[in-house]
């Protein structure tokens, strides 16, 4: 039976990687990581986890080296944050245009300079394009169940694409949380094994990565665009059947206290749970304010967005990133254009905050959602607004 | 490949663009933008081979007799081969349009 234990978000991924019987973890071992390779690692030498720990030189060799092994069709796992998913960057998109089910855990971080290493979202943002299924756990429970979705969803025949899971850096990944763990019994078939349509096999050769001259990379793009699309299905039917099987359920995007709104702050990570405080108190006082976020970040859950946001008279996004030079938050820009098109409408007001691993308190969302309405109530001037920044 | 790549749609592509078929590079003609193009006099070749060994390419082979000739299919036209024959058999001409 499921166990319940306390314990940091991080070595829950591990022992979600464990129970799911990765075969290979390449990993580097120093900042910007964390506990999860360092737990893995332990696994793998006291031999709790039959898979080869492969300790490789930067981080843009390790995703190599899960391309390389998930092509030959070893369940691969890694992790990453900050930095290194930023050193990485070049091999997510051959991970994700090769179509290999890698599985990695990011703890999302600020990005340098100055040098921080706090948590905020800048990270993944600047990775959003890669081509990867991207979404986010809020706690230490939603980080091991659906680190053990990620290996369904990746393998799945109908989709095999990389998966990344997001957990917010520090807030997230180095907490101790109450949480339950699956025994390995009740997770019996839950994960089938991984079957790679053409591995790397010397009796049947194939060409991994080859050259696309123009008269066909078009053509590439459009495949992988329209399957990354079509994989939203399965990863709808992956998070349905964990929730039949164990009792809890996700979705592409989760609603708090829907009920009679007329203003949605919409967020996506763990400060969406700091938020729901500053939601109750203000639906104690009479206020119709609810909350929307985001779990399922790429491919981006239009139909759903559109579903919840489109009633609504006002929408305040919240945003751990600043696209530099751009429209203000990622999350904010892709709520527009998801918008945009349609008859009935919100009016959008964006803010900023919790950047580099500051802090937003309750009564700081409050404060917000107050400004945000009485900005929406006269006139906008200026794309967004940064919480707690000092003038 | 069953078709010409200008006739292959996104939907023919396999998984990851993986190409299974071994070998099927050399259906690439990768020698359609020379401007230049060696034409070997056999009454000065000598058979050597030097041309066939310092062919970037390597696109030249040789014939049932044994001169050494280019695969224009492949020939990209940089004039390797006329410059290290030792006997000046190899002229580059200009492509015609
Ligand atoms: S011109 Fe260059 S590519 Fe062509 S045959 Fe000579 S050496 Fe080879
Ligand atoms: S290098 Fe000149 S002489 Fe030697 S084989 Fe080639 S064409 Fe003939």
């Amino acid at each position: 039976m499921s166990r319940r234990v306390g314990m940091e978000a991080s070595f829950a991924i591990a022992e979600a990687v464990k129970l799911a019987e990765a075969e290979v973890v390449a990993a580097y071992p120093i900042t910007p990581q964390t506990h999860i390779v360092e737990r893995l690692s332990e696994m793998v030498a006291d031999g709790e986890i039959d898979a080869e720990f492969i300790c490789v030189e930067s981080e843009h060799s390790a995703m190599s080296a899960c391309v390389g092994s998930s092509a030959v069709g070893a369940r691969t796992f890694t992790a990453t944050a900050g930095q290194g998913l930023e050193l990485m960057h070049e091999v997510l998109f051959v991970a994700s245009s090769s179509r290999l089910p890698i599985v990695m855990a990011v703890a999302n971080r600020a990005l340098s300079g100055p040098l921080n290493v706090w948590g905020d979202q800048s990270d993944v943002m600047a990775a959003r394009d890669c081509g990867w299924i991207q979404y986010f756990a809020e706690n230490a429970q939603e980080s091991f169940d659906l680190t053990l979705c990620a290996f369904k969803i990746a393998e799945d025949p109908q989709v095999l694409f990389p998966v990344m899971l997001n957990i917010d850096g520090f807030f997230v990944s180095h907490v101790v949380e109450p949480l339950y763990l699956l025994e390995k019994e009740e997770l019996e078939g839950f994960i089938p094994p991984y079957q790679y349509p053409f591995p790397l096999d010397p009796r049947r050769p194939v060409t991994m990565g080859a050259f696309a001259p123009p008269v066909l990379c078009t053509e590439t793009r459009k495949a992988l665009e329209v399957a990354l699309q079509g994989t939203r299905e399965t990863i709808l039917r992956v998070w349905k059947e964990f929730g039949d099987r164990f009792g809890r359920s996700y979705k592409p995007i989760e609603t708090y206290r829907t009920e009679d709104a007329d203003t949605i702050l919409v967020g996506i990570g763990c400060y969406t749970e700091t938020a729901s405080v500053a939601i109750d108190t203000m639906r104690a006082r009479g206020e119709k304010v609810v909350m929307v976020h985001l779990r399922l970040w790429r491919p981006f859950p239009f139909p759903e967005i559109r579903a919840a946001l489109q009633g609504a008279q006002k929408v305040l996004v919240f945003d751990r990133c600043i696209i530099l030079g751009g429209p203000g938050g990622p999350l904010c820009s892709e709520i527009k254009s998801a918008l945009y098109g349609e008859e009935k409408k919100p009016k959008i007001f964006n803010f900023i905050g919790g950047l580099g691993g500051r802090d937003i308190t309750p009564r700081q969302f409050e404060d917000m959602i107050a400004r945000g309405r009485e900005i929406l109530d006269s006139k906008v001037t200026v794309e967004y607004e940064t919480i707690g920044v000092r003038e | 490949m069953a078709k010409p790549d200008y006739e292959i749609t996104w939907k023919d592509l396999e998984i990851g663009c993986i190409v299974t078929e071994p070998g099927s590079a050399s259906q690439y003609k990768t020698g359609d933008w020379k401007s230049q193009r060696p034409v070997t006099d056999k009454t000065r070749c000598i058979k050597c081979g030097i041309c066939y060994l310092f062919c970037p390419e390597p696109c030249i082979g040789q014939d049932a007799e044994g001169y050494f000739e280019a695969n224009l299919f492949y020939c990209k036209g940089c004039g390797i081969c006329s410059k290290e024959c030792p006997t000046s058999a190899i002229r580059m001409i200009p492509e015609e349009s």
